[in-house]
């Protein structure tokens, strides 16, 4: 899950990591208050949306009076904007933040992230502040600083003065590192993040250290023990589909080709996609019912891949192992009862109840094409699509 | 021989008064496994189906002799379990939950340096060494007895391999599902490496996915380290960057770890890699002539 970035300083100040005081605004008037309770400007306009790159797109302005702050958050909020992570059509922008606008002496980047290789959470900055960390990486990877953290032990003061001279940081600006980066450490673990970035970190003018912009994501499997991060969610900026799926339990995401699939188990999922292309066909999107399923969550998946109107025909594949056929069975005929189905389908069953799931779909009466292998399966979906023309 | 499990390892199970627990509890003694009882705290001293319940592993092991343990408690307490496990001394955990916070994997991970215990997954089908021992959820009914080695982070891709597998009259010495989470007990290249060491084991298919780069070191394994052929398939290929493919750790993120990047890594290092997931079979067939299929010739 992604959170706004006014919802990440927030969160941030709650762990006395200094960031420009700012508020959220839904509407121009209340964005003018903002700006003058806020006291002295220039202020900054940032437009709010799940998405990187808003300063090249038109989403971040310097506004000199108030009411500067009010014509400028006029014409962002209702504009779409477009950004290299938006995709061509963009983003509905909702609200933007008013900040206090600050001098930058020197921008840094400071990420935390857990690294699959060390099995830890590892802290990693640069002197490239505002920078994509990923062109760094392939450009100058010796400018990536990097410590990784125990577990038991939390980040040290001494692992933070470290990166603090390494990125050149001088007298008191040390100390303000040293609780900085702990602040962030105790934000990342406390919120169960997956990722959290400050890009830039700034030095201001007047020698201070400031988090201009956070992004954080958080585990999902974690969520459970954070209703207040939980509330952060912002349903506008999520698939439609995606969030409706997320209500089952079930994990699917859409992908732009006209062939549904609905497997059980991620890898299976992904190798099911994979091999509709390897037969010239195009996959609509990734589902996976999981493996606890039952009939209700399996006829909601069906209904899933119907709802998409680019589907022109539907590939089941299951191997069961905590998954019965016979339950996938009954929940592939109860929704294509339900919703009436009008595509092609193709049912590949294997595992555990695999016969009775068989005998089910073959006594069905509904036009179901059986398939006697996962190549089997794709060959047919794709030939049974092409032939729709 | 095999690698992990054989028919003297004896099982208990954590959580087995769940449905999930018990369900499989009576799928693997059915099997042949030796599962010996379970764990439930608060319910010690009753049994189900025959399995003897005990407050905790510690009493378990005592009074059952168990060696390894199969654990389908819920997410929010399965760290707990494991480290449960571990600290009881036994010798094998499979964690079969899937959905376990990754900062308490990370506490996992810390607290077993330096103890002997191994664990797959979490988030995984388990260990079968088929006609021995079967601990977690695959259907028992698609392996065979045999020699080649099977590893895959997914469960339902490590069944296709192995129906593959023995649908050309192919056994198994041992299957291995790691799991799909960024943080899990044993890799790949553990696996391999056991294996390798494996004196029945003649040859190996590896499977993997997007996201993250414990293949491309597997494979630099297989390379500088390996006797034996090794076959494989990474799925992902079509998936779109930046999104979470079900699995935690299945995620294309800033271009890296991308199928086609851990393919081409696969193949410099010698491993015959199936062009489609219903390839993987004949993948390991161009490299490797199996001995029970030369018998069954003779």
């Amino acid at each position: 899950m992604n959170i706004h970035e006014y919802q990440a300083k927030e969160i941030l100040r709650k762990y006395g990591v200094s960031v420009p005081d700012g508020h959220v605004a839904y509407n121009s008037a209340i964005a003018r208050d903002w700006a003058k309770r806020l006291g002295d400007g220039p202020w900054v306009v940032k437009a709010q949306i799940h998405a990187g790159g808003r300063g090249k797109g038109g989403g971040v302005k310097l506004a000199r009076t108030p009411d500067e702050v009010r014509n400028i958050a006029r014409e962002m909020i209702g504009m779409t904007l477009i950004t290299h992570q938006t995709g061509p059509e963009g983003k509905l922008v909702k609200r933007v933040l008013i900040e206090k606008g600050c001098n930058i002496a020197r921008e840094l980047y400071i990420s935390l992230v857990v690294d699959r290789n060390t099995s830890k959470v590892t802290i990693m900055a640069s002197t490239e502040g505002g920078m994509d960390i990923e062109e760094v990486a392939e450009r100058s990877p010796e400018k990536i600083l990097r410590e990784a953290i125990d577990p038991l032990i939390g980040l040290a003061p001494s692992q933070c003065r470290k990166l603090a001279f390494k990125l050149g940081l001088q007298g008191k600006q040390v100390g303000q590192a040293v609780t900085l980066l702990q602040g962030l450490y105790q934000a990342f673990i406390g919120s169960d993040c997956s990722q959290l970035e400050i890009n830039p970190l700034v030095v201001t003018g007047e020698g201070e250290l400031m988090a201009l912009d956070a992004k954080f994501n958080f585990d999902d499997n974690a969520l459970f023990r954070h209703r207040l991060i939980r509330d952060m969610r912002d349903y506008d900026e999520e698939d439609p589909n995606e969030i409706e799926a997320s209500q089952y339990e079930l994990s699917y995401i859409s992908l732009e080709g006209n062939i549904g699939c609905l497997v059980n188990g991620a890898g299976l999922a992904m190798a099911t996609m994979d091999i509709i292309k390897h037969c010239g066909g195009e996959p609509a999107n990734f589902l996976d019912v999981g493996g606890g399923a039952t009939i209700e969550r399996v006829t909601e998946a069906f209904k899933l891949i119907l709802s998409d109107h680019k589907v022109k025909g539907i590939l089941v594949n299951i191997f069961g192992g905590i998954m019965k056929c016979d339950v996938i069975a009954t929940g592939v005929i109860e929704a294509a009862k339900q919703v009436g189905l009008k595509v092609p389908l193709v049912v590949r069953l294997e595992g555990t109840n695999v016969e009775k799931g068989k005998q089910m779909l073959a006594e069905s009466g509904l036009n179901i094409v059986a398939a006697d292998s996962m190549a089997d399966g794709a060959e047919k979906i794709v030939r049974a699509v092409s032939d729709l023309g | 021989m095999s690698i992990l499990v054989n028919k003297d390892t004896r099982v208990i199970t954590q959580g087995i008064t769940g449905a999930t627990g018990l369900f499989h509890a009576l799928g693997a003694r059915e099997y042949g496994t030796q599962m010996v009882g379970g764990v439930t705290p608060g319910k010690g001293g009753t049994t189900i189906e025959g399995f003897p319940v005990f407050d905790t592993v510690l009493e378990a092991v005592r009074e059952t002799g168990a060696t390894a343990s199969v654990i389908y408690v819920p997410p929010p307490y399965a760290a707990d379990a494991i480290m449960e496990a571990v600290d009881a001394g036994i010798e094998l955990v499979c964690c079969i939950t899937e959905g376990i916070p990754v900062l308490d994997m990370v506490k996992v991970k810390q607290f077993m340096q330096g103890k002997n215990t191994r664990l797959i997954g979490p988030n995984c089908p388990g260990v079968i060494t088929p006609g021995q021992c079967k601990i977690g959820i695959m259907p028992g009914y698609i392996h065979k007895p045999g020699k080649v080695g099977v590893v895959s982070r997914s469960g339902t891709l490590t069944y296709e391999a192995v129906w593959q597998l023995t649908s050309l009259g192919i056994g198994q010495s041992t299957c291995v599902g790691i799991g799909g989470d960024p943080v899990n007990g044993t890799s790949h290249t553990d696996v391999l490496r056991m294996f390798e060491a494996d004196p029945d084991t003649e040859a190996v298919i590896m499977n993997g996915e997007i996201g993250g780069s414990a293949e491309e070191e597997a494979a630099r394994f297989v390379r500088d380290h390996m006797s034996k052929p090794v076959a494989g398939f990474i799925a992902g290929a079509t998936a779109p960057p930046g999104k979470r493919m079900g699995h935690a750790g299945a995620i294309v993120s800033g271009g890296k770890g991308t199928a086609a990047e851990k393919i081409a890594v696969l193949k410099e290092c010698g491993i015959s890699v199936a062009e489609s997931p219903a390839e993987m079979a004949q993948a390991l067939l161009r490299i490797y002539q199996p001995s029970d299929l030369k018998v069954a010739a003779a």
